[in-house]
């Protein structure tokens, strides 16, 4: 995070995206983020998991990552590939555990809407750019505050705490 | 300022704090149980830690997948009970002495009034019926605060609820939550405090605050709290918490919006498949007196729902006043036939209770089973999965695709009384017909 997200193409997923089909509890028993991966959104997307590939991007609509507060969500996401989250907006505590997992997320809401499956996005979130290589359009996005930032800039919360910067 | 903002404020170590604030706080408990914790400690490990921050702050409840369901959930519980031990954290709860985290932490006085209490799970938010501000988060911010004994928030705006009048009889704060959730929607109350207030909240219970506050992270709020009154104080003094802190929200405190309810318009509710918010009534339509968006379907009545399973218990809904409600409604009946109906006590002391009072075999003359204390169905974990096809009427909080089991499966949030009367019926069941 912090950087540029480059140019790939996308799933697009609908409002309400939910920790559940994110990665079902059933495989809750295990913290192997490869495990997690290979059952990533296999509750609304059973193909999903053969299709994702390093670099991936999502877009969905409102309330991304909504239901419990397992980490093991954003953690399988990005074993699978995924590097950016495009929404409308995001459950808080989702939002929260991509952020300090080093996961990038943008709320755009004209992106998500012009945004079909397949279309080529990238991203420079430095700079709050988000392109739609397909459609031919740029969307400003918002820049995080310097806190957020810095969790960032760290690499994590965990990178963060480890160097001292929350003392 | 909030009720919320007070808190949070005071925790930061400021007079005063405004909405969209970034603060570091020092939480008063951190929690974590048998799915999240392992996590956080595999992160404190990784970040070279090698002693928590303060011991007694940290509660470690092993309830979701426990009693072990496999060799791999074994594994994840070990994994805690080895870090409890070698932390010096005497807060582990496994076994016969675990519950459902959020029923067992107030019950062992764990939290009080003015408390910030982070858990690594959604459900958190249930503590806010103390008068504490308590959220979900995640993992890494339970490892970090373990390890820090610091929490980063940003400040929330909140939504004022105004409760008046008084809820009638069968009708719980279950069914309140359930028609909040129908009217506001899912992400109705996102990353913002749900702040009750007004004359209504002295007629609610403790189990109705702490189920009303359990809920508010399926309308997305940050967090759900309840002002601090009599019934609070009494509540803190029988479970021996931490002498109270009380803040009160401030007389000109800036809210996005105010809904008002007449708890007396409030009727039995139920949430139908996949999402918390498509809630419906009996006699169809959620109370119009605050219904801002609500679903096209919250129209219809609830009709006839044949039914496969039923559990009363979980976090929302385990408690003893729960349980008493449905043995009320179970007492001298059977369960309709080919129903299979899971009655799990929140805690070993909710058990205990049941059992002195003879809710116990009031379940089991019934055709039910009781279960030890456990998340297990609740999120599709064990004690209970559904299979394709087949529907289930739950006391629990979230009624995803494949929450429960399979993905074809259904599940229906409801109160305890709905419940049992459809346990009783073998279709979703208005309480008030029976009693």
């Amino acid at each position: 995070m912090g950087k540029t997200i480059a140019r790939a193409r996308v799933f697009k997923y609908g409002d309400n995206v939910d920790t559940d089909v994110i990665i079902p509890a059933r495989y809750l028993n295990t913290t192997d983020k490869n495990e997690l991966a290979r059952h990533c959104m296999e509750d609304l997307d059973a193909s999903f998991a053969s299709r994702v590939h390093p670099g991936s991007i999502i877009v969905a609509g409102r309330n991304f990552g909504c239901g419990s507060s397992r980490e093991h969500a954003p953690i399988a996401l990005q074993a699978s590939g995924v590097v950016l989250i495009v929404a409308e907006s995001f459950a808080r505590i989702f939002y929260r555990n991509a952020l300090n997992t080093g996961l990038a997320i943008i709320e755009c809401a004209p992106a998500v809407h012009e945004a079909q499956d397949d279309d080529e996005l990238s991203a420079d979130l430095t700079a709050g750019v988000l392109v739609n290589h397909t459609k031919g359009t740029r969307h400003a996005v918002m820049v995080y505050p310097p806190f957020i930032q810095q969790i960032i800039k760290a690499g994590g919360l965990v990178a963060l705490a480890k160097t001292g910067g929350l003392d | 300022m909030t009720m919320t903002q007070k808190i949070l404020a005071h925790a930061a170590g400021f007079s005063t704090v405004e909405a969209g604030y970034l603060i570091l706080v020092r939480p008063d408990r951190v929690l974590g149980n048998d799915i999240t914790a392992p996590v956080a400690i595999n992160e404190f490990r990784e970040m070279g830690a090698t002693r928590v921050y303060d011991p007694a702050r940290i509660s470690l409840v092993m309830d979701h997948f426990a009693p072990n369901k496999d060799i791999k959930a074994a594994a994840q519980c070990k994994l805690c009970r080895d870090f409890a031990h070698e932390m010096g954290i005497s807060g582990f709860y496994d076994g016969g002495a675990m519950g459902i985290e959020h029923v067992l932490l107030p019950e062992l006085g764990l939290v009080t009034a003015g408390d910030v209490v982070i858990g690594a799970d959604s459900h958190t938010c249930t503590y806010g019926a103390l008068g504490a501000f308590a959220t979900g988060v995640g993992s890494t911010d339970m490892a970090v605060a373990i390890k820090t004994g610091k929490a980063w928030f940003k400040v929330p705006e909140a939504i004022r609820i105004v409760l008046t009048g008084k809820l009638n009889a069968w009708v719980s704060g279950k069914d309140l939550i359930l028609s909040i959730i129908g009217s506001i929607g899912v992400d109705g109350a996102l990353y913002q405090s749900m702040e009750f207030c007004g004359p209504g909240v002295a007629t609610l219970s403790m189990s109705d605050r702490l189920c009303i506050c359990n809920m508010a992270i399926e309308a997305g709020a940050k967090n759900g709290i309840f002002p601090v009154d009599e019934r609070t104080i009494a509540f803190l003094e029988e479970v021996g918490a931490q002498v109270p802190v009380v803040f009160t929200a401030d007389e000109d405190a800036e809210y996005v919006s105010t809904i008002e309810i007449d708890l007396g318009a409030i009727t039995p509710t139920v949430a139908f498949p996949h999402l918390p918010e498509n809630a419906r009534t009996f006699e169809g339509g959620l109370p119009a007196s605050y219904s801002l968006q609500g679903s096209s379907s919250a129209q219809d009545p609830i009709g006839f729902i044949p039914i496969d399973q039923v559990v009363i218990g979980s976090c929302t809904n385990g408690r003893l006043e729960d349980l008493q409600i449905a043995a009320e409604i179970l007492r001298g009946r059977k369960i309709a036939p080919n129903l299979r109906v899971i009655i799990i006590p929140g805690t070993q002391k909710v058990y205990l209770d049941a059992m002195a009072q003879g809710l116990l075999r009031v379940f089991v003359e019934a055709g039910a089973l009781v279960s030890t204390p456990t998340c297990g169905p609740c999120l599709g974990g064990h004690m209970g999965i559904l299979a394709a096809g087949e529907r289930a009427v739950a006391t629990t909080n979230r009624n995803f695709v494949g929450r429960m089991g399979h993905t074809e499966s259904e599940v229906y949030l409801a109160s305890p009384a709905v419940a049992a009367a459809s346990a009783v019926c073998g279709c979703i069941t208005d309480p008030r017909t029976l009693m």
